[in-house]
């Protein structure tokens, strides 16, 4: 078996928010003990709702935000410290890809000169070679040619993306982290980029990691899929099977919150209440306050990720192999 | 049949001389759930801020706008005040930035509650504390004191919503709602709407760009598409058979859930810049079945079979007839 591309073990990371003016420093856990494994090549994504951590754990996993518990490893091998020249080489095989193009990109730089720019930095390229190669990335995210010297007010928002991810893409990565990547985009633009994402993915062989609110776009894009409520993984299985079978009640709630094109709201499941604030952890199981089926003991024992079925960690009381197998 | 709450007819808008909304006509019924669906900048919102006299100075608006029969185009500032609120009510994306952060939310409805129905003192409160029960605030009396910064964005647009009943309006407009909240919390905002609008018998117009958000809360739907109707009509027949090319694209543009992971269909190019428009239909440029006339002229909204209009030359063509239908009708054959 291959190793896996990025691996995190047991990651945790704390926040120290004051609550009013004069109030205490309270701490925030908004990653709370999360591991996962990105092959090289797959697309994992991760779904959540605000303050779940899922954006947290992304800048984690680049070695951004540095883990106060726990560890992540790039190729088998611990991530180097933030800031370090070993840190800014792996940079080089690992980009980001935020969700507001306009503010990832130099307002008076034209996108020709921003999408070279890591070659510039990571000196990839002799000088006389990056005009080709950036035309070439200009091409593979369906830029024209005629766009090069457009500053990036001068571009739809759509096309903004693209030039974010064509830079991304400039150091040839091996790991793409993409943060809501397509969420402030029109849905006829989103489908484009979300075409040109798998294409490219499929092409060179990119291992993405992909995070969103929006389950639709990450059940088309991801192979696997992991679903956070509040700082933890609540639920991990393959695409293909997450949302058409669900098992945890947070990832079944969540999957009957979509609203389909034609689809009364008749028979959806609607959860009562809001999740919880991250400074005021309910004990127990992060959900129980929200679960239509919570026990006695979810209110006390937080439940483990276990394996439930083959290529399926479930983390509630309440689903275990055994009842999975009563159920089936 | 009783008259219509609300009558738009050849509404259009300029900002500095540049048309952003081409000649709207439209009729919202009393109780009725009416949505518009568009791209952004496709005058969905702009139509609504026209007709409620909320467009900046700028904006140049001709047409009519008439609610219950009165003109509201042109009006001044005292008359559209009457109207705004008390009939009709409006509530936005954002909820934080339409709520004032220095006032406590119970006085802020209490301000409204006075504006529009006369209520003071704890006859005012009273009302306030069943509105914000009546949106779901828990422990609504407690809550009545607090500051808007303490309520999480579900819940302020639940207040914003309580303020908005605080008028009893005739008609609620709202513009993209639950855009900005979570995936279980915009359930929760929808079903409320639906179900305040199914106790008072309010009309509820539902500004989204999300089709599927629409279907969940309306009867009659309008698709818009840089500055026009394309096409309208009942929500089952036009997501049954949708006829016009962009509203047919905009759904094999949504991924889908179930089923397998198939590649989306977009639709190619981008929406027309409103300084550059393209001569006839705006949608032309980026449409598969377009052909020479499409460029000609813009084609008019004409009024189809089952309650559906369309704007379309070389529209997709209607779905066949239904088996059962066609059984029946070999059945009496």
């Amino acid at each position: 078996m291959t190793q896996p591309l990025i691996k995190a073990t047991n990651l945790v990371r704390t926040y120290a928010v004051r609550r009013g003016l004069f109030g205490k420093i309270t701490p925030v856990r908004a990653v709370d003990g999360v591991s996962l494994s990105v092959m090289p090549g797959e697309t994992l994504g991760i779904v959540g709702e605000s303050g779940s951590g899922k954006s947290t754990l992304g800048r984690m996993l680049l070695g951004i935000d540095p883990a106060q518990g726990g560890s992540v490893s790039f190729e088998g091998s611990a991530m180097p410290r933030l800031g370090t020249a070993e840190w800014r080489a792996l940079r080089a095989r690992m980009q980001l890809v935020y969700q507001d193009p306009l503010a990832a990109l130099d307002k008076r730089l034209p996108i020709s000169v921003q999408i070279g720019e890591p070659l510039e930095i990571h000196r990839l390229l002799p000088k006389n070679e990056r005009r080709a190669r950036v035309e070439e990335l200009m091409a593979a995210v369906g830029l024209r040619r005629d766009q090069a010297e457009r500053f990036p007010h001068e571009l739809s928002g759509g096309q903004r993306q693209r030039a974010v991810i064509a830079r991304a893409l400039a150091s040839r990565p091996d790991l793409l982290v993409c943060d809501e990547p397509v969420a402030a985009l029109d849905v006829s633009i989103q489908a484009q980029v979300v075409n040109m994402l798998r294409d490219l993915q499929e092409s060179q062989r990119i291992a993405m990691v992909f995070i969103s609110h929006d389950l639709k776009v990450v059940r088309n894009v991801a192979d696997r899929v992991a679903v956070m409520y509040l700082g933890h993984i609540v639920e991990e299985a393959s695409s293909d099977v997450i949302f058409a079978s669900p098992r945890h009640p947070y990832t079944k709630a969540l999957a009957s919150s979509v609203p389909v094109p034609g689809k009364k709201l008749e028979g959806r499941l609607i959860l009562q209440g809001e999740p919880p604030n991250p400074a005021d952890r309910p004990s127990g199981c992060p959900f129980h306050p929200r679960c239509p089926i919570a026990a006695d003991i979810c209110r006390t024992a937080r439940p483990a990720l276990q394996t439930v079925a083959p290529q399926r960690n479930v983390a509630c009381h309440m689903v275990t192999p055994h009842t999975v197998a009563i159920a089936a | 049949m009783r008259p219509n709450l609300v009558e738009l007819r050849g509404l259009t808008v300029a900002f500095d001389g540049t048309p952003v909304l081409h000649g709207i006509d439209l009729d919202v019924a009393p109780g009725e759930a009416l949505g518009l669906v568009g791209e952004s900048g496709c005058g969905k919102s702009v139509t609504w801020l026209a007709a409620l006299g909320l467009l900046p100075g700028k904006a140049t608006v001709t047409g009519s706008v008439k609610v219950v029969g009165r003109e509201m185009l042109g009006r001044p500032r005292p008359v559209l005040e009457g109207i705004r609120g008390g009939r009709i009510a409006m509530i936005f994306q954002d909820p934080s930035s339409s709520l004032n952060p220095v006032l406590k939310v119970g006085r802020q409805i209490v301000e409204a509650l006075r504006l529009h129905r006369g209520l003071v003192g704890q006859a005012a409160k009273a009302e306030a504390i069943r509105l914000l029960d009546l949106v779901g605030i828990p422990d609504a009396s407690r809550r009545f004191d607090i500051f808007p910064h303490e309520f999480s964005g579900g819940q302020s647009q639940r207040v914003m919503i309580a303020m908005a009943l605080a008028g009893q309006p005739d008609l609620l407009i709202a513009d993209e709602p639950t855009t900005a909240l979570d995936a279980t919390i915009q359930a929760q905002i929808l079903d409320l709407l639906a179900a305040l609008r199914a106790e008072t018998g309010m009309a509820t117009v539902f500004i989204s760009h999300d089709l599927g958000a629409v279907s969940q809360v309306c009867e009659r739907v309008c698709v818009m598409y840089s500055g026009r109707i394309v096409e309208a009509g009942p929500i089952d027949t036009l997501f049954e058979a949708p006829r016009h090319p962009y509203t047919r694209g905009l759904f094999d543009a949504i991924p889908r859930l179930d089923g397998p992971r198939a590649r989306l269909i977009p639709i190619p190019g981008t929406v027309p810049n409103p300084k550059d428009m393209p001569s006839g239909c705006a949608f032309s440029p980026r449409c598969a079945r377009s052909s020479d006339a499409c460029n000609e002229s813009v084609p008019a909204l004409v009024a189809q079979a089952e309650g559906r209009s369309l704007a379309c030359r070389n529209p997709v063509p209607g779905q066949p007839v239904k088996p059962t239908r066609q059984k029946l009708l070999e059945a009496v054959l």
